[in-house]
């Protein structure tokens, strides 16, 4: 048939996109194999060239010292500590910008008020302005607030988002109008709306915006390394940071790859479980 | 069930006044049709009985209560609308019973009146759908039921069947009319179709450029429009409209293209003789006759639209006059444009308007 006849028309040009397929998958995972096969060897035999490229005995033993705390380089804090303040901050950041931007977006889509373009193109223009240019107000603030070393002062400055406020407003605007108003005369109030039709048809653009959110928040390095002080607080990133000195032999190389493999995985699960939503999204657009 | 009532009703954006005024008192049960072309003002009229658009000036009352200010949820309504506004992410059920759920009925409440409203529009099988998985006839049913289960005060349509295709609508059309006279709740229903207004509507409001041009039964309108533009909108084809005078004995007019028409003998007294008029005369009206019959002129015929039991000939006065107009005859005739028909016009059906207003003599 016609359109077969573009894409892998013969056998040996479908084994030749497989292979290429196949080196890309390669080159880009093989960094990361290399790094969870260097976590399970011992520091002596990383520092030893050249590495291994299958798995070592030292798997549990290496996991074990990094879970209970044996990384003298950031106070012997443990590395399940950093994953949960970690996951509190991208949790943080992902639902505060989603209910916030959602908030925003509603009132200007919906509600009639004096100043509502103003306030939208206020919200646009901070799309200009990155974090680094308003670093120094906002740690001025955060130190006024004694927010240093807390987790409000790790997510809050970050929640305000006018990306999303955009995406939600752009999503908003194709709600048809006859909804709206055919839930006014059910009896719908505002509340309502928003929570028996807007949120559930909005579901699909909330779990993509979540995994996306949720990875910024993640990997966040500069903020959280400005507004932490105490180990006890540190991100996993900046943890990482923190590991690594200058001299190779100083470097718990061992357990920085450890740390890097956790590190790697909530932001692989998240994109995992939520992959089968945004496949419900694409399949079922409900408008 | 309630009766609505609507006093000087008007609507202004900034300066520009979009409804003139508009008065009418619908009974207990009543079915009111609002018809009249697109951008008449027909829908923000019913919008603003729903409580949607908020009124400039005059009096909204349903059941004796004034709703001027009131919500529309406060205004115990049912609306449906025109591209149904079913909720996509709910179930057929779910949709029906959305506003018995915040109205606060208990589920098992809420099911019963959802299954007897589905009952009475074939919906049963359909319950636990998705309004996508529905028809474009099921989803206007399932906007029906909706208003149903609510048990209103008042329904209000809004071009609840110009989605439809054409045999849909028919079918539609008499269902409403059935279930309304069912229910017996008292209605308003906003079209630009004219066929659907006359059929549906125990009243008619024929709407004009904000302006309720004639309030009445479909059947007195039809026999006796107030003026040129209710003449030439409600009926079809259209009403013929030809320019003419009255004849010196003050009995009959003179048709511009050379025929004089006798009229019954009901002028009054402000039209006499030589006065210029405008003469309506619907197609129906015609009969058919032979050359030569008293009260017979020629029309030469441009040309036919067969319908089958009938046809439609357009034709000219004479092969040079300006104005066109319709003759309906029978399906069968053997019609050829450029040969002159000879027809005789119901003189019990003529009409006549004021040129300068066009408003019935």
């Amino acid at each position: 048939m016609a359109e077969h006849d573009m894409v892998g028309a013969s056998r040996s040009g479908r084994i030749a996109a497989h292979l290429f397929l196949i080196l890309g998958a390669v080159v880009v995972a093989f960094p990361i194999y290399y790094v969870a096969v260097a976590s399970t060897h011992s520091l002596q035999t990383i520092l030893r060239p050249p590495l291994p490229l299958i798995p070592g005995p030292e798997a549990y033993q290496n996991y074990h010292e990094a879970l209970a705390g044996g990384i003298g380089r950031i106070g012997g804090v443990s590395v399940d500590r950093l994953l949960l303040n970690t996951t509190i901050v991208a949790l943080g950041i992902a639902v505060g910008k989603i209910i916030i931007s959602m908030a925003s977006a509603y009132a200007i889509v919906f509600f009639r008020f004096p100043l509502r373009m103003a306030m939208f193109w206020l919200i646009f223009i901070t799309l200009m302005l990155p974090v680094e240019v308003r670093i120094l107000p906002t740690y001025k603030v955060m130190v006024q607030l004694h927010l240093i070393d807390t987790y409000a002062g790790l997510i809050l400055p970050l929640i305000a988002s006018a990306t999303a406020t955009l995406l939600f407003r752009q999503f908003f605007m194709t709600i048809p109008n006859e909804l709206l108003e055919a839930a006014r005369v059910d009896g719908a109030g505002p509340w309502r709306f928003f929570r028996d039709i807007l949120l559930p048809l909005s579901a699909t653009n909330i779990a993509a915006l979540f995994v996306i959110l949720f990875i910024y928040g993640w990997t966040q390095y500069l903020w959280p390394l400005l507004v932490t002080n105490s180990n006890e607080m540190n991100t996993i990133v900046i943890a990482l940071r923190k590991m690594i000195s200058f001299a190779d032999a100083d470097t718990p190389w061992h357990l920085v790859m450890v740390t890097a493999v956790l590190a790697i995985l909530p932001p692989v699960l998240i994109v995992v479980l939520m992959q089968r939503w945004f496949v419900k999204g694409l399949v079922e657009t409900e408008k | 069930m309630a009766t609505l009532s609507l006093k000087d009703v008007r609507k202004s954006y900034g300066k520009t006044e979009v409804i003139h005024g508009v008065s009418i008192d619908v009974e207990d049960g009543e079915f009111v049709v609002i018809v009249g072309p697109s951008g008449c003002g027909k829908s923000t009229l019913l919008r603003m009985v729903a409580g949607l658009e908020a009124i400039s000036s005059g009096v909204i009352e349903i059941g004796g209560t004034v709703v001027n200010d009131l919500e529309p949820r406060a205004r115990d309504i049912a609306m449906v609308f025109q591209n149904y506004a079913l909720y996509p992410h709910m179930t057929v059920a779910d949709n029906m019973g959305y506003g018995l759920k915040i109205a606060g009925l208990p589920k098992a409440e809420r099911a019963e009146k959802v299954r007897r409203a589905a009952e009475m529009l074939d919906l049963l099988p359909y319950l636990d759908r998705k309004p996508r998985a529905l028809s474009g006839g099921q989803r206007q049913r399932v906007a029906m039921g909706r208003a149903l289960v609510r048990d209103p005060a008042a329904f209000l349509f809004d071009e609840p069947l110009s989605n439809l295709d054409a045999k849909l609508r028919v079918q539609m059309r008499l269902q409403i009319k059935e279930l309304q006279r069912t229910v017996g709740i008292t209605s308003l229903y906003v079209t630009h179709d004219q066929v659907e207004a006359m059929t549906l509507a125990d009243r008619l409001i024929v709407m004009n450029a904000g302006v309720a041009e004639q309030i009445d039964t479909p059947m007195a309108i039809y026999d006796r429009p107030a003026n040129t533009f209710v003449a030439g909108f409600i009926g079809s084809p259209a009403m013929n409209i030809l320019p003419a005078r009255i004849n010196a004995a003050g009995n009959g007019v003179i048709l511009d293209g050379g025929p004089e028409i006798g009229l019954p003998d009901r002028l009054p007294a402000s039209v006499g003789p030589g006065k210029t008029v405008l003469l309506g005369i619907r197609p129906e009206h015609f009969t058919l006759s032979r050359d030569g019959m008293a009260g017979s002129f020629p029309v030469v015929v441009h040309a036919v639209e067969t319908l089958g039991a009938d046809a439609y000939a357009h034709g000219r006065l004479t092969a040079v006059a300006p104005d066109s107009l319709v003759v309906r005859v029978p399906g069968h005739l053997d019609l050829h444009p450029g040969r002159p028909i000879h027809v005789v016009p119901n003189r019990d059906m003529l009409h006549l308007f004021e040129p300068e207003t066009g408003k019935r003599l």
